[in-house]
């Protein structure tokens, strides 16, 4: 996976340097939405079949393909469980988040 | 070259003229002609522009949005029920600064159903956040769709061209259409400064935590603030080129008037004609025709109305609970300036009841009868 850049959280100190529309400002760099998850998928590639269907259907953009196997990214996926239902070969589980 | 043509078509010459690139639209009575027209031009190629057509109102806006997002110049048109309808998106356009054209129809709101005219299908609109143009002419129809293109793209705020159902929408007059070329200088394309494309991602209108959001809004009034002065400005600019003036008010014999009404829309019109009847017969009485709501032309309101010994506001709307809209807006602008003048409010015309120059003698009668008012609401033509 590509190293993220090291983002800070934007605040403006004028109304000048806002935006004159409501616009992304690069503030999913720092609000890793990953911590709202309370369960999370766990990927056996005994069975994967590379077909990529977790990637394309996740809303999250939270799983990448690293050397031809699926990945997911834990910092921004919600647990949502999407993959885990549409995986073809059932090689995703939902498993319970440790405190 | 000179046409005839029912207020609709004027709308849509409007979008022609001003070569909109995007028209996404419902077809609602009584506005469909302006769509079928533009949907025409479209096919043909009269116009080079995308045509989207939607599932609803709703979606009308929302696909208009994302036009006017990715930079293109967008139109479309809709009336009451479809307004209403449309209300989110309306507030979606004006805040996140998407400067999308669109004609209202002033029609009644149901129930009960009803297709003829009064205003508070986009008086109710009034706080989303758009310009409000209220016409009273075919001919200002399709002059004020080219002006609001240019003043709405230059502050980034969407504007309203309003015109009343029947009385307009379908009223055939004759209207100029100006010379594609000189349009063309006077509206240059739209090339907005941030715009959707892929050579420089954003998202856009997501979530804004409270450290900024008060200052999307205080930006959004600024830019508000500015738009009687660029009305103004645009308006002579146009005078200059095409020979008719586009103002934010239009001031018909009040230099020595006693009385002065203030109305919107056709209305205004008809008020011309009562005028120059009762001058005729020597009352000195004139007119101030409301034509940009919102931003409210306070300062152009004050300075017509101040001389006169009493003022008449005549509302084709209410606010339930309050009064008319257009009364409560001009004592608010005299509040603090002139508190002595005496101003009346009358509701006449709601659902489309006749509003013709009698009405206005009836309205003469009880200004002339009292010195200040008395009722807050004076109602005209209610079958009592």
């Amino acid at each position: 996976m590509k190293k993220r850049k090291e983002a800070k959280k934007i605040v403006f100190k004028s109304e000048k340097e806002v935006p004159l529309m409501p616009m992304s400002v690069g503030s999913f760099l720092f609000n890793k939405t990953g911590v709202w998850r309370n369960i999370r998928p766990v990927i056996d590639p005994t069975n994967c079949i590379q077909c990529g269907i977790c990637w394309k259907f996740c809303p999250d953009v939270a799983i990448y393909i690293e050397d031809e196997f699926p990945m997911i990214d834990y910092e921004y996926c919600k647990g949502c469980g999407l993959c885990a239902e549409e995986c073809p070969s059932k090689c995703i589980v939902m498993v319970e988040e440790e405190k | 070259m000179k046409k005839v043509m029912m207020g609709n078509h004027a709308l849509s010459f409007g979008g022609m003229l001003g070569r909109a690139q995007v028209i996404a639209a419902y077809p609602i009575t009584p506005q469909t002609q302006v769509v079928e027209l533009l949907s025409e031009m479209c096919a043909d190629k009269t116009l080079d522009a995308t045509f989207i057509k939607v599932e609803s109102e709703h979606s009308a806006m929302a696909a208009s949005i994302g036009a006017s997002l990715a930079g293109a110049r967008t139109f479309t048109a809709t009336s009451a029920q479809g307004l209403a309808l449309m209300h989110e998106l309306l507030h979606w356009a004006s805040g996140g600064r998407n400067p999308v054209v669109m004609g209202n129809i002033n029609r009644a709101m149901a129930p009960g159903w009803s297709i003829w005219s009064d205003q508070n299908d986009s008086l109710s609109q009034r706080d989303t956040g758009w310009i409000q143009f209220y016409c009273s002419n075919n001919q200002e129809v399709l002059d004020t769709v080219i002006q609001a293109f240019k003043v709405s793209e230059k502050l980034m705020i969407p504007s309203m061209v309003i015109l009343d159902a029947f009385t307009l929408s379908h009223t055939y007059e004759v209207v100029d259409l100006p010379d594609q070329k000189k349009v063309d200088e006077f509206l240059p394309p739209f090339r907005p400064e941030i715009k959707l494309t892929p050579d420089d991602p954003h998202a856009f209108g997501g979530l804004t935590s409270p450290e900024h959001y008060f200052e999307l809004r205080y930006k959004l009034q600024k830019d508000m603030e500015k738009a009687p002065a660029l009305i103004e400005k645009t308006g002579k600019e146009y005078e200059k080129m095409f020979g008719r003036y586009l103002g934010q008010v239009e001031e018909y014999r009040c230099d020595d008037a006693d009385f002065i009404f203030i109305t919107s829309g056709t209305v205004g019109s008809t008020a011309r004609v009562a005028i120059d009847e009762l001058r005729e017969e020597g009352v000195k009485v004139g007119n101030l025709r409301i034509k940009v709501f919102r931003p409210f032309p306070f300062e152009k309101v004050r300075n017509i109305i101040k001389k006169a010994k009493k003022v008449a506001v005549v509302d084709r709307n209410i606010s339930y609970g309050h009064h008319g809209i257009f009364y409560q807006e001009v004592k608010s602008a005299m509040f603090g300036h002139h508190n002595s003048l005496p101003i009346f409010g009358f509701i006449a015309g709601l659902g489309g009841r006749d509003v013709t120059p009698s009405t206005f003698r009836e309205i003469l009668g009880h200004v002339q009868k009292k010195d200040k008012s008395e009722e807050e609401i004076i109602w005209i033509g209610v079958k009592k």
